[in-house]
């Protein structure tokens, strides 16, 4: 038999950075966005050191200060807003829905060069000294006072948006007008869903936080500006405006994730999704709810009463499409056949801690138990649940997941069931003892605390060591597989996507012909192990 | 089936590709709609705190200038939609004047607001140091000027691509590479155009005509 074309073929350097293929360019962004993540881990962890002693021991209060602004920078805008759709979906979505490529190919590579120069702007701003605002920049902080790079910084993050907005619009378009012959909106697999809610909001509020910060820039620059006081500017404008992004944007930060999940769910436990009208329409209801509770960041700065209930009100409502996901994954897997593979391991903890972080987001959006918890490590602590707990745990699913698609080949299921495990159980420790933290009234964002908090801050330490180790097997093992993992089929998962009827690694082109799609996606018999692809289609 | 070379590889026909692109640019001005709402929302937010300082800062806008601009922006949009009507007819020449008349109305555009901003300078209307102003609440009329810069300069940005954007456009259709078949290129152009006179509309009553004159 000869080889078959595979997207990976071409070799030289030029193929791949003037590629516009949209399985080269999701490598692409996989590889920055590594790189991204190993530079705020470390922070992250030389915070955490810091942390073991009460009085601080390695870095001064001012290097501590840049340290947490750079790890919320960088995995913010640099790592999670890019992972899973830039990513996975840049790689799986033109795949899942029957097509050659995205609709705008060019716009799709240059939105990866915008966000290296973004990226390399960011960086420039760490190298000469970093930001020590947060990743938040409230004013007047922002842009009277602080003396560090805060223009610089801004305007990475600004750039960035930009290739976060051509991502968005470009899912969007080709949800629209690139789907397979058959492949109605009812028959879109749950991940493209959740895609396209996600891409709605990286349309609609990437554009406010880039306004934002060039309004920020040019305060700093020109020295007046409209969140300037002196002018009767409000400071708190600046809140209103910056987290009228950045609120959508946490759901940025999982509806992807659940996206994953719903693909994971199904496959693993050989069933079909339970209520798919709902799952897919809980990602749309998300997406919407998320515009309007931005002002639950902002019950203690100042905001009216009466809009603090209103909001908390919005916040609560958040957990109804939500609750509608977990309760029909839950169902999903009830008497299911399932088996325990590394994706689906990733898929029940994401499950897990998701619900942790959402509940403990109820306590967060009523409005008594935020005036004590607000700016506390129970903040911190609810915030990593949902997005490290959630994004991150189903972005290593679906990376697992589509491992064998993208490379051809098949990670060490051992190791990755070893690692999905330890990430559990060290993301727990590293992150539960600071919800008790924070209810105890430690503040966030301190190099230093009392006494009688260190032991839970040793344990926090402890569990970040051991979530590093789960994160640095799966990019060992990766790394080994694609010269010593075994040869992948098509379908190792056996699932129904029309991804798994193109070769792994698929051609150029995804598909010989355009597939025909004649079935609903997660079309799984557990009594009888069968299940149905979404199409026919007869391999060459 | 033999494929046009006009289609992209991913499109299946000329009509998807040009459904795509239009739809591609409509999304494109929501995202623009949302960045101008930023700017939108500080002016509103403010002019709510001091109605009577920005009616009377708005006084020192040129009225005369600022409705020859509109005007000439209008002039544009008709310019715009009628290249687009001929090189639907495949009216080659008509275009290329249209599309070169488009492009001079923006520039004039242009050259109208600098000198507007110039006569701010002269002024001493430009936020800064070096601000004056003798009417009441001096800081917050500041804050109607920056806004004013902020906003118009934003826009007038816009219009400089435009006008790259349009000149390009103009090229291509003079070399035959944009041609009757595949006129979508001038719709899309030209709706990012529209869009951009109509953020003037806006602009111009806003920062304008926010206090009635006596």
């Amino acid at each position: 038999m000869s080889k078959t074309e595979s997207y990976l073929d071409e070799s030289s350097l030029q193929s791949w950075l003037l590629t516009t293929d949209h399985k080269r360019i999701g490598l692409l962004y996989l590889f920055t966005i590594l790189v991204f993540f190993f530079i705020a881990a470390v922070a992250a962890l030389l915070m955490r050191l810091n942390l073991l002693s009460p009085h601080g021991w390695i870095v001064n209060a001012d290097t501590y200060n840049k340290l947490f602004t750079l790890h919320g920078v960088l995995m913010v805008w640099f790592f999670l807003i890019p992972s899973i759709p830039a990513v996975l979906g840049n790689f799986v979505l033109p795949l899942m829905l029957g097509a050659r490529d995205v609709a705008f190919p060019r716009l799709n590579l240059m939105s990866w060069y915008i966000f290296i120069s973004g990226g390399l702007l960011a960086l420039w701003a760490l190298i000469h000294g970093g930001v020590d605002t947060g990743w938040t920049f409230y004013t007047p902080y922002s842009s009277t006072y602080s003396n560090t790079h805060v223009i610089t910084m801004a305007m990475g993050v600004f750039i960035a948006g930009f290739s976060s907005i051509i991502t968005g619009l470009n899912f969007i378009v080709t949800i629209h007008k690139l789907r397979a012959p058959g492949l109605t909106w009812t028959r879109l697999p749950l991940f493209v869903w959740s895609m396209y809610a996600t891409s709605l909001i990286l349309v609609l509020a990437t554009p406010v936080l880039a306004i934002t910060l060039g309004l920020i820039s040019l305060e700093r620059f020109w020295g007046v500006g409209v969140f300037d006081p002196r002018l009767g500017g409000d400071p708190v404008l600046f809140q209103h405006l910056f987290w009228f992004y950045s609120h959508p944007a946490v759901y940025i930060m999982i509806l992807p994730g659940m996206g994953v999940i719903s693909e994971l769910i199904p496959c693993f436990s050989r069933k079909q999704i339970f209520g798919y009208k709902w799952v897919a329409a809980s990602s749309l209801a998300i997406a919407i709810l998320g515009f309007v509770v931005w002002g639950h960041h902002m019950f203690v700065a100042s905001q009216s009463v009466y809009a603090g209930i209103v909001f908390s009100f919005l916040s609560f409502l958040v957990s109804v499409p939500s609750g509608i996901k977990v309760f029909n994954w839950t169902a999903t897997l009830r008497k299911g056949s399932i088996t325990f593979e590394t994706p689906m391991l990733y898929a029940l903890g994401f499950i897990g801690l998701f619900t942790v972080g959402g509940l403990t987001g109820l306590f967060l959006a009523a409005l008594a138990a935020d005036v004590h918890l607000t700016d506390t490590y129970f903040v911190i602590a609810h915030f990593h649940y949902i997005m490290v707990g959630g994004m991150v745990m189903g972005f290593m699913g679906g990376l697992h997941y589509w491992w064998p698609k993208i490379s051809g080949r098949m990670y060490p299921e051992f190791a990755g069931k070893m690692a999905a495990i330890i990430t559990y159980v060290g993301f727990n420790l590293a992150f539960f003892p600071q919800f008790i933290l924070g209810f105890m009234g430690m503040p966030r964002r301190y190099h230093d605390y009392p006494p009688e908090f260190q032991w839970l801050n040793v344990l926090s330490t402890a569990g970040v060591s051991i979530l590093g180790v789960g994160y640095l097997l799966p990019l060992l093992y990766f790394l080994w597989s694609t010269k010593w993992g075994e040869r992948a089929s098509a379908n190792p998962w056996r699932a129904t996507g029309l991804e798994w009827q193109a070769a792994s690694p698929p051609p150029k082109h995804n598909f010989p012909v355009v597939p025909r799609v004649t079935k609903p996606p997660y079309t799984y018999q557990a009594e009888q192990d069968q299940f149905t692809p979404q199409s026919e289609l007869a391999h060459v | 089936m033999s494929r046009s070379p006009l289609v992209a590889e991913q499109f299946e026909e000329l009509e998807q590709q040009h459904l795509a692109d239009q739809f591609g640019m409509w999304i494109f001005l929501a995202t623009e709609v949302m960045f101008f709402g930023g700017l939108f929302t500080c002016y509103t937010v403010y002019r709510f705190l001091s109605p009577e300082v920005f009616a009377h800062a708005s006084h020192h806008l040129g009225l005369v200038l600022g409705g020859i601009n509109t005007g000439v922006l209008l002039c544009s949009s008709l310019t715009m939609a009628l290249a687009l009507r001929s090189i639907q007819l495949g009216r080659r020449g008509a275009t290329i004047w249209l599309l070169l008349a488009t492009c001079i109305f923006g520039i004039a555009f242009l050259g109208i607001k600098g000198y507007e901003y110039h006569e701010k300078y002269v002024e001493h209307l430009i936020p800064g140091s070096r601000f004056h102003y003798d009417g009441p609440s001096p800081n917050r009329a500041q804050m109607f000027f920056w806004l004013y810069f902020a906003m118009t300069g934003l826009h007038g940005l816009h219009v400089l691509i435009g006008v790259c954007v349009l000149s390009t456009v103009a090229i291509l259709v003079a070399r035959r590479r944009i041609r009757q078949e595949n006129y979508m290129a001038v719709e899309v152009a030209g709706l990012y155009w529209h869009f951009v006179d109509i953020v003037w509309v806006f602009l111009y009553p806003l920062l304008y005509l926010a206090g009635a004159r006596g």
